[in-house]
């Protein structure tokens, strides 16, 4: 299994491929003029495998949701570089960015702050497609109707607003929004964290059938290693701002080289071991 | 129905007395309540797991029984909290209650310090409220309690205010300020949602710990069966505002009686078992979701969901069995 893994991954070139990737926030301490300079990311090299679940673990204030938001490109870099399908992206202007953000769509945890709430779930889906000119008239609102659909959510609700939806329909209402340009490329900043267990698994299922139906590739940003473990192909390891530890899920799950990959590692299986010997009757 | 009994034999009278409890929200006059007919005891020192996805009722639960619903929600039913109930007491009685005797911690501790002022003194606020005493005694306990968090630098947590402390380190404080007060219950509502793993362990460590000295009985809510292990004595299972299931936790997850906390317990994830499998292979889940339509059923409310359904689940609302002493189950698959 690992070395299939590894001809996959061979096979398949990256599309998403970092180069000492830098960024650093600079924070004024209140009424001081001292600055506090913090390093979010620090020459970060990561690739992100076509086709494939790549999944960036770490725990809080690693850094994950800094890169997401670089990789997204809704955050300029300090130095280093961001390549996506063949070209360095790092430095472009807003206009050449604007084709480029149909193909780097994100989906976030917090669903209620993700979508607006004047809008309904029909005008939701229909923004960007309005804004990258790609349906106009009736057709707007026919292919919005099928994309809610497609991500199981009934057309009938298409008048209603995000805020009547619960929990899980909401972000696959993000979802329907979020492939709606056809993206190539899909960041996932804690998506399904906030969710019980059943809807978690219910949308996992989703992204998953759509990766095969619209041949996506994913970034799944999560602190929990549970899930990473049922889906993901290849895992990214961060800690301060470091990719600490790549690799295909196996390599790192079961031989993981870095303290910190172990550290997490342990408390996940400590958990899981406890409920299978509770189960057992132990 | 029959009166639930908790696992130890209980010696002394319960703590907490719950019985039919409903709570319904005013604004959704025609729609099943969030609460319906809710029974259960809680003996002094027990740990009970509340379990459900959302929208079963476990945050009203938890808010019914401190008395924080909003004031268009309507609650009948009763309360009984050592010998007062909780439903028949007015506000100034609630104040020497509230934090003294039954304590909460939140899903989020950062929203629920104030930004403002030191967390120490937020932690001394609470003994304030509670206990006339000297400030500099109130300082004592204060970093008496930090310690006990097993934090290493007290002077610093005190003075620091909520902004300058990490997310574990605020659920700590969070922890302490819940059980400055040697409260008789604590009620914990997700209080570890958001947190990695290794700090989710850490901070349920320190929970645990700190309740054991104390005695105190907690409650603990949580979408994830795996945390309650090696922590809850009992689980409660919720499903559409009703007690679906009622038992010690052993016995509850070996052998699983309703059909929706078998489903729950299959939802744990098995990295292990899928290490060798292909990652495409779909996850098991439980079919379908709660809709308000299932709510407002004569029937049983999971039936639309459940595996094992039979044509009168869909007709009447199952009565509570116990087909096992001290676990109970409502659903029709084990008589009725």
């Amino acid at each position: 299994m690992g070395t299939e893994q590894g001809a996959k991954r061979a096979m398949k070139p990256a599309l998403v491929r970092t180069r000492a990737l830098s960024k650093q926030y600079v924070q004024r301490r209140p009424f001081s003029r001292k600055k506090c300079v913090i390093d979010a990311l620090i020459d970060v090299e990561l690739e992100i495998a076509s086709g494939c679940v790549t999944a960036l673990v770490g725990e809080s204030g690693s850094g994950k949701s800094t890169l997401g938001n670089c990789l997204g490109m809704l955050e300029t870099t300090d130095r280093g570089e961001i390549w996506f399908e063949g070209n360095e992206i790092s430095r472009w202007n807003a206009r050449q960015l604007l084709p480029l953000r149909s193909k780097i769509q994100m989906v976030f945890q917090d669903s209620v702050g993700a979508l607006n709430p004047n809008f309904t779930a029909a005008e939701t889906i229909e923004e960007p497609l309005e804004i990258q000119r790609r349906e106009s008239g009736k057709r707007l609102r026919a292919r919005a109707c099928e994309l809610m659909e497609e991500v199981g959510l009934s057309a009938d609700w298409a008048d209603r607003s995000p805020l009547e939806f619960s929990g899980g329909q909401r972000q696959r209402l993000s979802i329907a929004r979020a492939i709606a340009l056809e993206p190539a490329f899909l960041i996932l900043d804690e998506s399904l964290s906030g969710l019980d267990l059943s809807t978690q698994a219910h949308i996992l299922n989703l992204l998953l059938d759509l990766q095969t139906a619209h041949s996506l590739t994913y970034l799944l940003i999560s602190h929990d290693l549970s899930l990473v473990g049922q889906v993901a192909e290849f895992v990214a390891v961060m800690h301060r701002g470091k990719i600490v530890e790549q690799g295909s899920r196996q390599e790192v799950f079961d031989n993981p080289q870095h303290a910190h990959t172990r550290e997490l590692l342990a408390s996940d299986q400590i958990l899981e071991s406890a409920f299978r010997t509770a189960q057992a009757g132990g | 129905m029959s009166m639930p009994s908790g696992t130890a034999p209980l010696i002394t009278s319960p703590l907490l007395k719950v019985r039919g409890l409903t709570a319904k929200y005013s604004r959704a006059i025609q729609s099943a309540p969030a609460l319906h007919q809710i029974d259960f005891d809680i003996a002094p020192g027990e740990v009970v797991g509340i379990l459900g996805e959302s929208g079963s009722g476990k945050s009203t639960l938890a808010l019914s029984i401190l008395g924080l619903l909003p004031a268009n929600a309507g609650v009948e039913g009763s309360i009984v909290f050592q010998t007062e109930d909780l439903l028949q007491i007015n506000e100034p009685q609630w104040r020497k209650i509230r934090g003294a005797k039954i304590a909460m911690i939140g899903q989020e501790p950062g929203l629920c310090l104030s930004p403002v002022m030191r967390v120490g003194d937020q932690i001394a606020e609470v003994l304030r409220a509670h206990r006339p005493a000297e400030q500099k005694l109130r300082k004592l306990e204060c970093e008496a309690i930090l310690r006990e968090m097993k934090f290493s630098d007290v002077d610093r947590i005190y003075k620091a205010y909520p902004h300058q402390l990490s997310g574990g380190e605020l659920h700590r404080v969070a922890i302490a300020q819940a059980l400055v007060c040697q409260p008789d219950l604590v009620i914990a509502d997700e209080c570890t949602r958001s947190l990695d793993v290794a700090l989710q362990t850490e901070i349920l460590n320190a929970l645990g710990r700190m309740r054991r000295k104390l005695g105190s009985a907690l409650i603990f809510i949580s979408h994830s069966p795996a945390l309650l292990v090696g922590f809850a004595d009992r689980v409660i299972v919720m499903y559409a505002g009703r007690i679906v299931e009622d038992g010690p936790l052993p016995r509850v997850f070996q052998r699983p009686l309703h059909p929706y906390t078998k489903g729950l317990v299959e939802l744990v994830p098995q990295r292990r078992q899928h290490l060798g499998l292909s990652p495409r292979r779909a996850l098991p889940v439980i079919s379908g979701s709660l809709t308000e339509l299932d709510r407002s059923t004569p029937g049983c409310a999971f039936e639309p969901r459940c595996c094992a359904r039979a044509a009168v689940c869909r007709e009447e609302s199952p009565q509570e069995v116990t087909p096992e002493p001290s676990h109970r189950v409502r659903c029709f698959n084990h008589g009725n």
